[in-house]
């Protein structure tokens, strides 16, 4: 046995008209936990795919040795029939069916083709306590959030005798809480014999739990790191991915703040197929003109729900409350209202709700706002090129051209897209969920300069974000969320990580009473 | 990126459109040879127009609720049962023809009203509607029609199928007015391809190079003037074409150019998107199967025309060629792509199919496996160009 439980030599793979991996060498130890950085780009994701035979072996270049044994996967099930899973960002669980089906899928508890659910069950039941999911194993997944489906995801690796388990951003989409959650039961596998690649964005994370990270730049290996020298290697890591030394995280800026521009009071909102299940309870808030404010809530507290409510009430029903803008009581009875009223909303999930993948970058910049560049229904097909030359420009989308199709973009570029789609619409309150989320250090923070860009030019905002550095970085006010209710709010100066947490996990008494009846 | 690319690259990277020109060609050049140059003489050119421009229109509508995310399988009935309002009106009661044409019309937008109310408003599935719409519509039908053929239609209305334009500027022995409208087709061509170049250069995207940009329009310019050759040796310029191109032309521009085309791509593409772009989805839906209505009613108008009747079983199985013609065209079976000169070019490929196969009297049986093969494999095509594209990123 020999000590290396991976080594990828000199792998080379080409795309037509691009090298997106050039001689890349990865090895990896075995029972360790191996960390993989990298801008949007970097060629990490084409790797895994080249690993877990995604990409099959003969389109590339270079040698594959897996436990001591050279091997040539033509395609996923190969690779995991010798241990190696790879749960990807956007998690692949079928909503309706249950946790234990979802966990067994292709794998079922069967004799003869006949399924045993008390078996399944049961064995589901056990693989969910190793991930600390306490959890009804015949619950449907799409009644999970995001950090329990990831949890579920994790079990159905280990379901299949995971030796090598690649996880891809598994903590993008997961607040502060669930992260820690989540890495330590990623150490606890490693101390089991599981080895682990992690691929995050979150350099905090990679230094808390790598045991050694690999940085990749433009398709190359720029180094691998042995993250045990006892120094801080954050520094060298984003030198390593981009190149140059990031002085600082979040961009500075003068905050002017003038009046109020948008006001919500007593916003209640019901769930939209949960009869009596309290989503959104009386909150208020504000935000004036030029002011970033910052919701902050964890995972299921509302901020979505109260965000799309807010949104032409594009979630939840029964909503009840008021909204002003400048004082003035507003109706936002629909998404054309909303946007009319100089509302927008940049979603958290830009590919299920922000964009039209298939379709190129000018068409989905103008999406939102056609009828500017519109006489009569008929669309100007020169000024919408105009038009979207100038986001790309402005907001330096990196792409051949406005023509080119959105879904080829990386993350960051994409939201630069949704951003560009929702600056068009010339908004005086942007809403923005999660705007930075899956997307890497460098695009981070342009995002950031594009936020204070508005903010300085009197454009209202509200950020809204589960990672409280974040938040602590760009927003001049903070309102914390939990279960629905507005629990706090505190100036970004005066907030810590610690006095919002605290904050945020506050459990209000009768929101409690209200969701139990 | 900008500049011009080479013919290989411009073929692979839109084979999803430059692939039907050059089926469109192949099973041209097929059935000329199967058929031994029938189906290329004048006579039968005029006959094809004539025959099958129900598929054309009905391709046009289709391809929208295709893009749209959604489906028809209720054309074939509403075909069948516009036409029969139209000969109960004229025939049976005696009304003028155009009385016959209003009240078809308006029998498709009901039509459209009933399935747009439960597809777009209360939210069913469009297969479901449409295929309890294919039962409805026909039912219907046979009830308008007592269960017979109504006919003979005015001369009028036989007109809209059966009419031509000719001897407008005389010509010895061939028609000049028909080659001026061809002409005039292939000068509109060539001013909007190089206006279309010209931005495209403007914006820096990429064109074809200079001499193939060439060599195409002087192909399509020959296969037009051909084509109006043929017309003009046979009877002239038929009406029916007209209505066809002003529908090409109309819906082409809606498609491509107006705020409502643009929605439609933007839902079929993403539906959560479009909603939270401001996109009134329901609007949109709804207005698309109201015009479905309108071209199946238009379709019906010109297929009662040219049988000169309303028959209880007509329509059987247009929705086939109609759907086949859109996914032939490129349209993808997940929405959100396909264009109407695409679905204009599946309809010819339908319709010159179905014709050289009768004109080689093969079993109606037989052409009925082979149209169902062609559907299959125009969408497994849509699926694996789907992969193929997937697997380069």
């Amino acid at each position: 046995m020999s000590d290396h439980i991976l080594e990828m030599r000199s792998i080379t793979k080409r795309f037509p008209g691009v090298v997106a991996l050039r001689d890349v060498t990865l090895t990896v130890r075995r029972g360790e936990i191996h960390a993989i950085c990298g801008e949007n780009g970097a060629g990490k994701s084409t790797l895994m795919k080249v690993l877990s035979g995604v990409h099959p072996a003969g389109s590339y270049d270079g040698d594959i040795v897996f436990d001591g044994e050279k091997v040539s996967f033509q395609s996923i099930n190969d690779s995991e029939a010798r241990g190696i899973v790879i749960i990807h960002q956007e998690l692949a669980l079928v909503p309706h069916l249950s946790v234990a089906e979802n966990i067994f899928l292709g794998n079922e508890v069967a004799t003869g083709g006949v399924i045993n659910w008390h078996e399944a069950n049961a064995k589901a039941v056990e693989l969910m306590h190793k991930v600390g999911l306490d959890e009804n194993p015949v619950t449907p997944v799409g009644y999970l959030g995001v950090g329990k489906q990831q949890l579920v995801e994790i079990a159905k690796a280990l379901s299949k005798n995971v030796k090598l388990l690649i996880l891809d951003e598994p903590t993008a989409a997961l607040n502060d809480d669930d992260s820690e959650h989540l890495l330590s039961i990623i150490r606890g596998l490693r101390d089991e014999g599981v080895t682990c690649i992690i691929i995050s964005h979150k350099l905090g994370e990679i230094a808390s739990i790598a045991d050694a990270t690999t940085v990749l730049r433009d398709g190359s290996t720029i180094e691998t790191i042995d993250m045990h020298t006892g120094e801080n290697l954050v520094p060298r890591i984003i030198k390593g991915m981009v190149g140059r030394d990031m002085e600082h995280m979040y961009p500075e800026r003068d905050v002017v703040i003038g009046e109020e521009v948008f006001r919500i009071e007593d916003w209640t909102v019901m769930h939209p197929t949960q009869p009596g299940r309290v989503m959104v309870d009386r909150a208020s808030l504000k935000v004036h003109a030029g002011e970033v404010v910052g919701i902050a809530g964890l995972m299921g507290a509302g901020r979505t729900e109260l965000a799309m409510s807010i949104f032409g009430q594009s979630y939840g029903r029964d909503i009840s409350g008021t909204a002003y803008l400048h004082g003035e009581p507003v109706k936002l009875t629909s998404v054309s209202e909303a946007i009319d009223h100089g509302i927008a909303y940049v979603s958290e999930d830009r590919k299920r709700y922000g964009l039209n993948l298939i379709e190129d970058i000018r068409r989905n910049i103008t999406a939102a706002g056609l009828h500017k560049i519109a006489t009569g229904g008929v669309v100007n097909g020169n000024e919408e090129i105009a038009v979207a030359e100038r986001y790309r420009t402005s907001l330096n989308i990196k792409a051949p051209s406005v023509m080119s199709v959105v879904g080829q973009l990386s993350g960051g570029n994409q939201q630069k897209v949704v951003l560009s789609k929702w600056l068009y619409t010339e908004p005086e309150v942007l809403i923005l969920d999660e705007p930075t989320r899956g997307i890497d250090v460098g695009a981070k923070y342009e995002i950031y300069s594009i936020i204070n860009k508005l903010a300085a030019s009197g454009k209202a905002i509200i950020v809204i974000s589960s990672e409280l550095p974040e938040v602590l970085g760009i927003c001049d006010r903070i309102y914390t969320l939990s279960e629905g209710r507005i629990t706090g709010e505190q100036r970004a100066e005066e907030a810590t990580q610690e006095s919002l947490m605290e904050l945020m996990t506050q459990e209000p008494a009768d929101t409690v009473a209200a969701a139990t009846d | 990126m900008a500049g011009t690319s080479n013919l290989l690259e411009l073929m692979t990277r839109n084979i999803r459109q430059s692939g039907i020109y050059v089926a469109f060609v192949f099973i041209v050049v097929l059935f000329t040879i199967l058929t031994g140059g029938t189906l290329l003489s004048p006579g039968n050119i005029t006959n094809l127009v004539l025959q099958y421009s129900y598929i054309l229109i009905l391709a046009i509508g289709m391809v929208m609720i295709i893009v749209a995310g959604h489906i028809d399988l209720s054309v074939g009935s509403v075909v069948a049962l516009t036409g029969a309002v139209a000969a109960v009106v004229v025939i049976r009661e005696g009304m003028p023809w155009w009385v016959g044409i209003i009240a078809a019309l308006i029998t498709g937008v009901l039509v459209g009203i009933w399935q747009g109310f439960w597809v777009a408003i209360v939210g069913i599935p469009a297969f479901i509607v449409t295929l309890a719409g294919m039962l409805i519509f026909r039912g219907l039908t046979m009830q308008t029609l007592d269960n017979v053929s109504l006919s003979p239609f005015p001369s009028e209305y036989q007109m809209i199928a059966g009419g031509f334009l000719n001897g407008l500027l005389g010509g010895p022995g061939y028609d000049v007015f028909t080659l001026l409208i061809g002409v005039l087709a292939v000068l509109g061509f060539a001013v909007q391809q190089w206006r279309v170049r010209m931005r495209k250069l403007k914006y820096k995207q990429p064109v074809e190079a200079l001499w193939l940009f060439a060599v195409k329009i002087l192909v399509v310019a020959a296969v037009i003037l051909a084509f109006a050759w043929r017309l003009a040796n046979a009877r002239g310029l038929p009406i029916v074409l007209i209505l066809l191109a002003a529908l090409v032309l109309i819906y082409g521009f809606v498609t491509q150019r107006t705020v409502f085309g643009r929605h439609i791509y933007a839902m079929g593409g993403n539906l959560q998107a479009a909603k939270l772009s401001g996109v009134k989805t329901k609007r949109v839906n709804f207005l698309l199967f109201v015009n479905m209505g309108v071209l199946a009613a238009i379709a019906g108008i010109v297929y009662s025309a040219r049988s000169n009747s309303a028959q209880p079983g007509a329509g059987y199985m247009f929705e086939l060629d109609a759907i086949a013609a859109a996914f032939i065209g490129g349209a993808a079976v997940t929405g959100g792509v396909g264009k109407v000169q695409g679905a204009i070019i599946g309809g010819l490929i339908m319709a010159v199919m179905s014709n050289g196969m009768q004109i080689m009297g093969i079993d109606q049986s037989t052409q009925n496996v082979v149209r169902g093969v062609v559907l299959v494999l125009a969408v497994a095509f849509d699926v694996w160009n789907k992969k193929r594209v997937a697997v380069e990123k």
